[in-house]
């Protein structure tokens, strides 16, 4: 008993090697080209910052930190809540939360369409998808702009259909933003989930069927949760690029109003406040790993019959 | 019986909104195709049908080169990227919870967490450092960069795909005396196929389109498309940008097109 | 045997290595400049008269450039920095004393130009480009006095909500400082509070913070700008009813300079450049491909006829004084600038 144990172990440690041997290359490309550099930029935030930029090394200060979230008041010094900050950050959340919810409306039902095409045509439909994206991202956003600016196609094509009498102001709005990045963001949404319908077994379908489910309870009780992996793969990469766009909001929206990629691009720009633009990134990035672990944790604990 | 008369897969609305979707996608590239002909130097303002762009970005020996880069540059930081996040993914799924896998996970979607110009500027410290030290500024540090962020992308895809995916069939191939490589070969890999297309074609496109990380990485004469693109955004652009993405657009649906025809070869 | 063929191999290895080094310090020049602002054919005559390659690599905000060459490890010769932030590069210690003051086409630079604020005499820099930024105005929608920066602060009914502002900090800061009659780098707080105020209250009747001006100005997307001359400009030639108005209370002026890193590796190619492009003809190319005014005597007799004469480039007499470049503020004062803007922004 106790041999047959010992074995099992053993068995279970040499898997458990092979599988850190094997996540090797990728976590060494990571920590050399990301993981690394970012401990830098952690140092940097605790340091004075620089006159021109850069940092005073050597020199601590808690300021970068202490600037994500309060301020002195520029007219009257009094310490307050840097509503400024607040406000660009809340304004980043709901657009992403916004952009995230419209990808998966439009990407759900064109994963699942391709996924259920017969096996030879799947594979041109996934191009299908990505080819508009061969173009770059610049190029794109100011085709998107064709769009929807006053004399764009959307206009004319709603004015033309009696919907409106004069033609919509998107262009410059948080909606130009949601549009945008909704069209930039699309693949980012459709490709995971479409990996993980592509392998849903429709014999638990059949099996619902039979049990007298309607298509709406079949889609919810059986589908849904065996695909919920893509979805959540799908939302992490359109949620946090998202909270960093940068180029959207500077075309589309006009650059009237930030979000969280712009505010931290001055920081490291003309603002000149590294420490302040590394502890604002910092921040947002534990927030985002921090949900991302809880979920992990309970997917690992959920998942774990599977093995 | 019923099977006979009703889709199992089907659910009502979902062609319409694919359809729908399509039309979004397509609509604006579209356009851009159109103005691509334009004879003004407008890129909203129709002056009549003509080649000229394309001419002149023919001519542009810049813009070449960039692009030129591009493709380079994301062909190998999405091969790599691909590569190593099927290993990952592999290794990080389909087990009992062990030791390191949640910060395996956290480790690997970094780079996706960080807002590009932090990464950016991090890289131009460090890697800087070593071009000092080493005197080589060739397109490496690009290839490392890109890699890296690319490395989510492809690993979250090729993950969802894994996960759950029953063991059933790799234990009866061993069961068959299969080795373990003749096993993956045959059995894991096929079914992984689409989560890898999935992955690579996303880390592809995020590389050719990134413009931060490479303004920062780059060293004299490095330039890419979107950074060389970026420099115009201040002045004037012409439809010329229009013209070279048209044929980046050509060039993808060819590539298609014999990627079908050597699959319904293989068929 | 074996081992001889691995020496013999080794050292003409390194030696083609060596040899190569050395052939490419000779013949090579890597510019690090603004984006699109480089004439191609500029370049292509300075090859062929030099025999150098020539290498140019785009950038596209002076910070960016800044920490890059602070960095180290770029490779670049040349860079083409800003007025207001040649002597940040200066004091920082990231350019060689060329001396160009002492090069043998320095005569040809325009007395203005020579003791410029910002690197008196010229010791580090030969000027590239210099321009304003100012008001841009489409006169069939709006015929009253442009000369103003009310235009964008305090605009007429026509022109509300079609109005589009260049988002650079700087630029934007000083015209409206100016406005209420400030000093470039004050820390005034009553005049920052109504610069603050007005900058906030006038948003609401702009269309965009955006770059987009030479499409979109012609085309009536915007009736009304605060841009860049050379863009301007642009945007009358294709529209006639596009206008250039210089804010009498005063608008910033910039002048982008060709300086030497220190640690270039091809000083005497870079110097070369310098000297090539204070040469009247040859600085003619390069307004004429990016159409702002350079600094050099007698280039106007080899630029395209619709320059010479453009009332976007030549500032009336009127207004020359209340032009003035951007001066280098100090840190703090930088601080409280990128704070007002963010609060505009938020």
């Amino acid at each position: 008993m106790s041999g047959a144990q010992k074995a099992a172990r053993a068995a279970e440690s040499r898997d458990i090697r092979n599988r850190w041997l094997l996540s090797a290359p990728a976590l060494l490309i990571v920590i050399v080209a990301a993981v690394g550099p970012l401990f830098v930029m952690l140092l940097y935030s605790f340091m004075v910052k620089g006159d021109y930029g850069d940092v005073k090394f050597g020199q601590f200060s808690l300021d970068g930190w202490s600037s994500v979230l309060f301020q002195r008041d520029i007219f009257d010094d009094t310490l307050g809540l840097a509503d400024a900050h607040l406000a660009i950050i809340w304004r980043s959340i709901k657009l992403s939360f916004l952009t995230t919810l419209f990808t998966a409306i439009l990407g759900f039902p064109t994963a699942y369409f391709i996924a259920t095409r017969p096996a030879k045509t799947r594979e041109i439909w996934v191009f299908l998808v990505t080819i508009p994206f061969w173009t770059n991202l610049l190029i794109r956003t100011f085709a998107m702009q064709q769009v929807i600016r006053n004399e764009g196609l959307l206009n004319n094509a709603l004015v033309w259909l009696g919907i409106i009498d004069s033609p919509l102001q998107i262009m410059y709005t948080d909606t130009a933003n949601l549009l945008g990045m909704t069209y930039v963001y699309l693949p980012l949404m459709v490709l995971p989930l479409y990996a993980s319908i592509e392998k849903l077994d429709f014999r638990l379908v059949e099996a619902g069927y039979d049990l007298y489910a309607n298509r709406l309870q079949v889609l919810r009780r059986i589908v849904l949760p065996l695909v919920s992996p893509g979805i959540v793969a799908g939302s992490i990469l359109v949620f946090i690029p998202s909270l960093g766009a940068y180029v959207i909001p500077r075309v589309l929206g006009g650059g009237k109003n930030m979000m969280l990629g712009n505010l931290i691009e001055l920081q490291f720009g003309a603002g000149r406040n590294w420490p302040l633009g590394a502890a604002i990134s910092i921040t947002l990035m534990a927030l985002v790993m921090i949900a991302l672990l809880i979920y992990v944790r309970n997917a690992a604990r959920s998942g774990a019959g599977h093995a | 019986m019923r099977k006979n008369h009703f889709d199992l897969r089907a659910q009502p609305g979902f062609g319409l909104i694919t359809l729908f979707t399509f039309f979004a996608l397509y609509l604006p590239i579209a356009a851009l195709v159109v103005y691509a002909f334009n004879a003004s130097e407008s890129l909203s303002v129709w002056g009549g049908f003509s080649t000229r762009w394309f001419v002149s970005a023919w001519n542009n020996d810049a813009v070449q080169d960039a692009s030129i880069r591009s493709i380079v540059i994301a062909l190998w930081a999405s091969t790599l990227a691909t590569l190593t996040a099927t290993m990952a993914a592999l290794a990080t799924t389909r087990t009992r919870p062990y030791r390191g896998l949640t910060f395996k996970y956290a480790l690997i979607n970094q780079p996706l967490m960080v807002p590009e110009i932090v990464t950016a500027v991090a890289l131009l410290i460090v890697f800087s450092r070593i071009k000092v030290w080493t005197g080589y500024s060739g397109l490496g540090y690009l290839v490392l960069a890109h890699t890296a962020f690319c490395i989510p992308f492809a690993y979250l895809p090729i993950r969802a795909r894994l996960e759950g995916m029953d063991l059933t069939l790799e234990r009866a191939a061993a069961d068959l005396y299969a080795t373990p490589w003749q096993t993956f070969r045959r059995v894991t890999l096929p079914l992984l196929r689409p989560g890898i297309i999935a992955g690579f074609m996303l880390s592809f496109v995020i590389s050719l389109d990134d413009v931060v990380i490479t303004e920062f990485v780059k060293s004299g004469g490095q330039d890419t498309l979107p950074t060389y693109m970026l420099g115009q955004l201040r002045r004037e652009t012409t439809p010329e940008i229009n013209a070279i993405a048209t044929v980046f657009l050509a060039l993808s649906v060819v590539l298609v097109m014999i990627f079908f025809f050597i699959n319904r070869k293989r068929e | 045997m074996k081992m001889k063929w691995m020496t013999t191999t080794a050292s003409a290895a390194i030696a083609t290595l060596a040899l190569a080094g050395n052939a490419s310090a000779a013949g090579e020049l890597n510019i690090y400049n603004w984006g699109d602002y480089t004439s191609p054919q500029l370049i292509a005559k300075f090859e062929k008269e030099f025999d150098v390659k020539v290498t140019v690599t785009d950038y596209d905000s002076n910070d960016t450039a800044l920490a890059k060459i602070r960095a180290g490890g770029h490779g670049f010769d040349i860079v083409v920095p800003s007025a207001n932030y040649v002597p940040i590069w200066v004091k920082q210690g990231l350019l060689l004393e060329a001396r160009p003051d002492q090069m043998e086409n320095f005569k040809n630079v325009d007395e203005r130009w020579v003791d410029v604020p910002w690197d008196p005499g010229r010791h580090y820099t030969v000027p590239w480009q210099w321009g304003v930024s100012g008001i841009g105005v489409n006169t069939a929608v709006y015929k009253g006095d442009i000369n103003t920066s009310a235009i964008f602060l305090d605009p007429p009914e026509e022109l509300v909500g079609k109005i589009n502002v260049e988002p650079e900090m700087n630029d934007v800061l000083f015209a409206t400082i100016k406005y209420f009659g400030g000093d470039w780098c004050t820390t005034d707080k009553e005049v920052l509070r109504q610069v603050r105020d007005k900058l906030v209250e006038a948003k609401t009747k702009w269309l965009a913070m955006d770059y987009s001006v030479t499409e979109k100005l012609p085309t009536g997307e915007y009736d009304a700008v605060y841009y860049w001359n050379g863009a301007i400009m642009r945007s009358r030639l294709k529209n006639a009813d596009v206008k250039f108005g210089y804010p009498k209370e005063g608008f910033p002026m910039f002048m982008d300079s060709v300086a030497i890193v220190k640690d270039a590796k091809n000083v005497e190619n870079a110097k070369l450049f310098m000297n090539f492009i204070m040469e009247p003809e040859n600085a003619a190319m390069i307004s004429a491909y990016a159409k702002y005014a350079n600094g050099i005597k007698g280039s106007e007799a080899f630029m395209p006829e619709d320059m010479k004469t453009a009332p976007e480039l030549v500032i009336p007499a009127e207004f020359q004084d209340a032009g003035a470049f951007l001066e280098t503020c100090e840190p703090d004062v930088q601080q409280l600038y990128t704070k007002i803007w963010t609060e505009l922004q938020k």
